[in-house]
């Protein structure tokens, strides 16, 4: 009776896990986009009829459109601009930035979405590979024999993991973008391109150095989390009975640590991958504004800055989506690689 | 866990030092802050004179004031918000997990959606809504919204904590005497699970201090108070860098970071002195 989600999912079948961890992720989905059509209504004086209002040049019919569209109608009840809301998202209608009339939401995200996804991708998984790598070493160098002088690494490492962990993105890239950008002129100092930039070889360049900085950013701030989770799970299982016994059947030292420990210990890291990423796309959001990066972030940051409503919860949606899509393959994954779970009925 | 474990602890040792001078320096703000952090009658951006220990702002105010000033908001923010998250979590994680039953699968089921929800740009969002971005917000509700978005993770933790402790013979034993139910999490699980609440502490407090940093940072908390975010929005705004005043933009920043480790460092000591795993033997 009392039993509930998370007791019960290593023993479950993959298929009922995947369709329970399917539930929460509708469930936050539509969370979302109930706060995002709750929050503009539960404001003092309405926010978006003031706003709507300053829009120049609308005429009165236009406004009357875009009230609708955002579900403002007042002929309707609450419940009808709600359901109203619902089918407009469902159908992928985000309405029409405020600022940038008559651009829709849905092109500007287009647009913008492949660069957070390439530089804010490349970095995560940079980060990810990198720390996972540094924290496995660290621990089985500090688990086995040798004393002091192998715990070395693991000394020098967990401070320095907690230091990154706790730099501001947006201070460090502010940083960098003065004395490397700036004063050394190394890297152009903001945008995601030159505009008006050629295609071709050149063209994939100027793009590249333009990510060099704030995937750099990216990286730094997010590789001591990596470090640290993958540190602890792998000590963890370095205590556990079969990694003795493996050792003590004399197996040599590279079969323990890659076959039997870590592979063992990138199980619980990979189930924290869900608020790592959360945290990833958060930190990009910074990151982006202060590089002038033109991915969603920097958009989020143009549309609370002008108030620019619809803009502004398009993209909380489809930040949400992108991060509920990347957990539920994640969780998908995790069946594949935790053999566990795919057992019928078994522990 | 007792105090001395923790002091034993290196990490933790460290970590307390540097709280503990931040805290001294944010207690003795009056006393040792050379000029008010508003006074904006000095020559603006001065560079580091022994007037002005870190130069002046463009607003003509004294850096080192602000920063002393600053710390006092910074900190007591940072602190005070990582305690609410831990409120949060009591009712959330060790309360639900004990209780069980349907409660237990309800507040579970908010847990996770809130866990998968992006924390910070949830956090912008909230706050575009309740504060408006002109920077005129108010300190409270940043500290509010802050605690709304990050209390997740650790009552996931401390819910499977409180699960294992809930029918261990002594909770059997306060629950057959008849104490309620609050009394009994209170009085028999907190305790026992006390390390790990005081690690949650501190992660959360270093969640907040870096959440509340980036909102002042992009003007969405309220510019007109002294924090070390706020600091950062005025050498952004008044652009500092290429005044050649980069001092105003390193030091709030050097602050977060040291404060934000020694949080870290405390709570990873704390975890490690929490969890035998952990432990070397």
């Amino acid at each position: 009776m009392s039993c509930s989600l998370n007791e019960r999912l290593p023993k479950g079948r993959s298929l009922r896990y995947l369709s329970r961890r399917f539930a929460v992720l509708a469930l936050t989905l539509w969370f979302a986009v109930t706060v995002n059509f709750a929050l503009p209504r539960l404001m003092p004086g309405d926010p978006v009829q003031t706003k709507l209002a300053t829009i120049p040049g609308i005429s009165p019919l236009a406004r009357r459109a875009l009230e609708r569209q955002f579900g403002l109608d007042t002929h309707q009840s609450i419940v009808g601009q709600y359901f109203s809301y619902l089918g407009q998202i469902l159908t992928g209608n985000l309405g029409r930035s405020f600022t940038y009339y008559p651009t829709t939401v849905s092109s500007m995200i287009r647009q913008s979405l492949p660069w957070t996804l390439g530089m804010v991708g490349f970095a995560t998984l940079l980060a990810a590979a990198l720390g996972c790598s540094l924290g496995m070493v660290a621990a089985w160098r500090r688990g086995s024999a040798g004393g002091n002088r192998n715990a070395r690494l693991d000394t020098f490492l967990v401070p320095l993991g907690v230091m990154f962990g706790a730099t501001p993105p947006f201070w460090l890239g502010t940083l960098l973008v003065y004395f490397v950008a700036f004063k050394l002129g190394w890297f152009p100092i903001g945008g995601s391109r030159t505009p008006g930039a050629a295609g071709g070889l050149s063209g994939t360049v100027d793009v590249l150095k333009h990510a060099v900085l704030p995937a750099f950013t990216l990286t730094l701030v997010s590789l001591g989390g990596w470090v640290l989770l993958m540190r602890n799970s792998m000590l963890t299982v370095l205590n556990e009975d079969f990694v003795k016994f493996a050792r003590a059947k004399g197996l040599s030292n590279r079969t323990v640590a890659f076959r039997y420990a870590a592979r063992n210990a990138i199980l619980p890291v990979f189930t924290q991958f869900a608020m790592a990423l959360g945290i990833v796309v958060g930190g990009q959001v910074f990151i982006e504004i202060v590089f002038s990066y033109q991915g969603i972030g920097y958009w989020l940051l143009q549309g609370v800055l002008n108030e620019d409503y619809p803009l502004m919860q398009g993209i909380f949606l489809i930040i949400t989506v992108t991060l509920l899509v990347a957990n539920f393959l994640a969780d998908a994954l995790y069946v594949l690689v935790d053999p566990r779970l795919r057992v019928e009925g078994g522990k | 866990m007792s105090v001395r474990a923790v002091l034993s602890n290196p990490r933790a040792l460290v970590g307390a030092s540097i709280l503990g001078f931040f805290i001294v320096i944010a207690l003795l703000a009056p006393v040792i802050s050379p000029y008010s952090p508003n006074d904006i009658n000095f020559l603006v951006g001065l560079g580091p004179s022994w007037k002005h220990w870190l130069g002046t702002t463009e607003g003509g105010q004294d850096i080192l004031s602000q920063l002393i000033w600053g710390t006092r908001t910074s900190v007591s923010v940072g602190l005070l918000t990582g305690a609410l998250i831990c409120l949060v979590q009591l009712v959330m994680g060790v309360f639900a997990g004990y209780v069980g039953g349907l409660t237990d699968t309800a507040f579970a089921m908010v847990t996770n959606v809130f866990l998968v929800l992006p924390a910070l740009p949830l956090l912008i969002v909230l706050s575009a809504y309740l504060q408006g971005s002109g920077g005129s917000g108010s300190t409270l509700v940043l500290i509010g919204v802050i605690a709304i978005t990050g209390w997740a993770w650790g009552a996931r933790v401390l819910r499977s904590q409180s699960i294992a402790l809930r029918n261990r013979p002594f909770v059997e034993a306060a629950r057959i005497s008849g104490e309620g139910r609050w009394h009994i999490v209170l009085s028999h699980i907190v305790p026992n699970m006390l390390g790990i609440m005081v690690a949650n502490f501190f992660g959360a407090a270093l969640f907040a201090v870096l959440a509340e940093a980036g909102l002042e940072f992009i003007g969405l908390g309220n510019i007109n108070t002294v924090t070390w975010g706020t600091m950062l929005y005025w050498a952004q705004n008044d652009e500092a860098t290429l005044m050649g005043l980069w001092l105003w933009l390193l030091v709030p920043g050097l602050c977060i970071l040291l404060f934000g480790t020694a949080l870290g460092l405390l709570n990873f000591a704390i975890d490690e002195i929490a969890n035998p795993n952990l432990r070397r033997d």
